[in-house]
């Protein structure tokens, strides 16, 4: 048995159509097998609402008189991309206000002009023969603009992996704010009320096909950007009316330490044609599985701490290597269920009639990661190799000696076998001529806790450390942890001589 | 009753915390703390009854001391439910209802803040 998409539409029209939610048909599957729920219900409707950074709006203003070419514009001090011409632009979700840093962004213009408040337009241009107008400001309702189209890159992830942090100091991420040591795990996603996870074959899910997006009734395009479902991480670029659009589904957020994003809510509703789209359609939060990443490593392959499916993230807690680590989520559960649940009415009501995409979809494709022609500067390129290091026995003295010689603040401390040690700095021996004590050997000062660096680390990352640490330089060690190097603040000079800015 | 507790600690350096236990025998829970060389903070939790008394003794040693009634409050208007909030409290103030609504226990609250930072809606607030 299967049934037509105008079979499935004709219900909608007479409202005979029985429309569950993606929540509801596992049990409606368990229940009544496969055969008589593909005979029962006729629309499967899902939803997901979490933060979805690659999301944003096209304006078009209308022209001013006299008429200007907008080359720089700002809504509400938040740049907007000026190079669509005229009276065109397209405002992303996370671009930062230029006067409230994360605060305020790009997501808190279109919830505000949702909310029905009105936004500070700010442009300026050359002038031209054609457009001599060269600067404009002016406040705008959203029902002043022609059109205010959402268009978002990347929404929808099928899934996304769940993060943790094993260093000893708290990660403000685009993850939350993760606690040091696993003290916590943070996760994302729809789990079995996700779009995708419904349809992982694309073949229902495709463009043209009516979606709920924000309270409006908007349509996929087609795959989104970076959409990789091979390995089970699709995604998709979605378009809606901002008029139509509602607050309860869609808010602007601040993520601690990582910037502005924006929360969407987004629906498909699923015509079950076939005993595939029913199967396909009882998936369960067990049956949908993600890597824990470890978020200490600042790289783009994080490690992999564990897999867990969304049953186990939802449940609260998590074992991590035998202690109980407790999970939350970024994106809402209850959110994601009442886009399910309005559109699921919509349906219901005939308000919203179902399609097949006019371009499928592709299933099997892997992103890839960026192809970089040059390799940014590494920590071996600008180094210092000649280190003045001293031996964890000798006297405080001859430190200080070192010092003056080497013309350096640092003194990495090494051992018998060559191997660091610790570190100390003039400051360290400043303090021991101060106040004299016990202390006459370097060991008995130095600094045991040293951050140090490795010769293959990119620079971005040693930099990061310096200043997280507060500190100015870092010993360069071989794996055995043996001094190859220092880095200080002096070397990243190096890198202003243009070999590596071109 | 949690009470927040302010002492300086410029002369004698006196241990006010362990003499308010002795003086007046009721146990007191040391919440939090924050002590430094010249001042301290510290959140207090004892039992109802004998807040006065804690309060008195405290304030006859030279501390300020203000009863805190209320814990962190929600704005519901601003909550979007998603419970980033649930694994950053060390105190297990914040949790979802069965129809994964967030609630709260405010009488949990140690007013640490972390939850009012991890918060993308900021709908977490301390009382001032």
């Amino acid at each position: 048995m299967h049934k037509t998409i105008s079979q499935i539409n004709e219900r909608i029209r007479d409202g005979s159509a029985r429309v569950v939610t993606a929540e509801e048909m596992p049990a409606i599957v368990a229940e009544l097998g496969e055969q008589g729920a593909l005979k029962e219900v006729d629309v499967v409707t899902t939803g997901t609402f979490g933060a979805m950074c690659s999301s944003g709006a096209f304006f078009n203003f209308g022209h001013a008189e006299p008429p200007i070419r907008m080359e720089r514009i700002w809504l509400n001090n938040v740049e907007a991309y000026g190079g669509l011409a005229a009276v065109d632009t397209y405002i992303g979700a996370t671009q930062q206000s230029d006067t409230r840093e994360d605060e305020y962004g790009g997501a808190h213009v279109l919830e505000d002009l949702v909310a029905g408040k009105s936004v500070e337009l700010r442009a300026s241009s050359r002038g031209t023969d054609c457009y001599p107008r060269r600067t404009i400001t002016t406040e705008l309702l959203l029902e002043n603009v022609n059109q205010a189209t959402m268009c978002n890159p990347r929404n929808a992830y099928q899934r996304y992996n769940a993060a943790t942090n094993t260093t000893d100091r708290t990660l403000h991420t685009y993850m939350g704010t993760l606690l040091p040591g696993c003290g916590n795990v943070s996760y994302s996603g729809a789990g079995l009320l996700n779009p995708i996870s419904n349809d992982p074959h694309f073949r229902l899910i495709g463009s043209g096909v009516p979606i709920f997006l924000c309270g409006a009734q908007g349509m996929v395009i087609g795959e989104g950007t970076q959409h990789s479902p091979a390995g089970g991480f699709g995604t998709l670029m979605v378009t809606g009316n901002l008029k139509e659009m509602s607050q309860d589904y869609m808010r602007a957020a601040t993520m601690k330490g990582y910037g502005v994003t924006l929360y969407v809510g987004l629906g498909i509703p699923l015509p079950v044609l076939d005993l595939d789209v029913v199967r396909a359609t009882a998936v369960r939060d067990e049956d949908i599985s993600v890597d824990i990443l470890d978020y200490a490593v600042p790289s783009r392959s994080r490690p992999v701490i564990r897999k867990a499916n969304y049953a186990e993230l939802r449940s609260g807690s998590i074992d991590i290597n035998g202690e109980e680590v407790k999970t939350s989520s970024l994106s809402s559960f209850r959110r994601a269920r009442q886009v399910a649940a309005e559109l699921k009415g919509w349906v219901e009501q005939g308000k919203m009639q179902l399609a097949l995409p006019t371009r499928l979809i592709d299933a099997k494709k892997v992103s890839r990661p960026m192809h970089q022609s040059t390799q940014g500067p590494r920590v071996l390129d600008i180094m210092d190799r000649q280190v003045v290091s001293i031996h964890e026995d000798e006297e405080i003295k001859t430190a200080a000696k070192k010092l003056l010689k080497g013309e350096t603040n640092h003194l990495p401390v090494i051992n018998g076998a060559g191997v660091l040690v610790g570190i100390v700095t003039t400051f360290d021996i400043s303090k021991a001529v101060a106040n004299p004590g016990k202390a006459h050997l370097v060991k008995d000062i130095m600094k045991t806790k040293v951050i140090t660096a490795k010769p293959d680390e990119a620079v971005d990352i040693a930099v990061q450390k310096l200043e997280q640490y507060n500190i100015s330089a870092l010993p360069v060690v071989d794996a055995d942890h043996r001094v190859l190097g220092i880095l200080t603040a002096m070397n990243l000079g190096k890198l202003f001589g243009g070999r590596w800015l071109k | 009753m949690k009470l927040l507790v302010n002492f300086s600690r410029g002369k004698g350096r006196k241990p006010i915390i362990a003499q308010v236990v002795r003086d007046t025998g009721v146990l007191i829970n040391v919440e939090r703390a924050v002590i430094d060389s010249s001042e301290g903070e510290a959140l207090i939790d004892v039992p109802d009854d004998q807040c006065k008394l804690v309060r008195d003794t405290m304030i006859s040693l030279g501390a300020k001391v203000h009863i805190l009634e209320h814990g962190v409050s929600l704005d519901e208007s601003e909550c979007v439910d998603c419970g980033a909030c649930i694994s950053i409290c060390p105190r297990e103030v914040f949790s979802f209802d069965p129809d994964w609504k967030l609630s709260l226990d405010e009488k949990r609250c140690v007013l640490c803040g972390k939850c009012v930072d991890a918060c993308p809606s900021h709908a977490l607030i301390l009382p001032v």
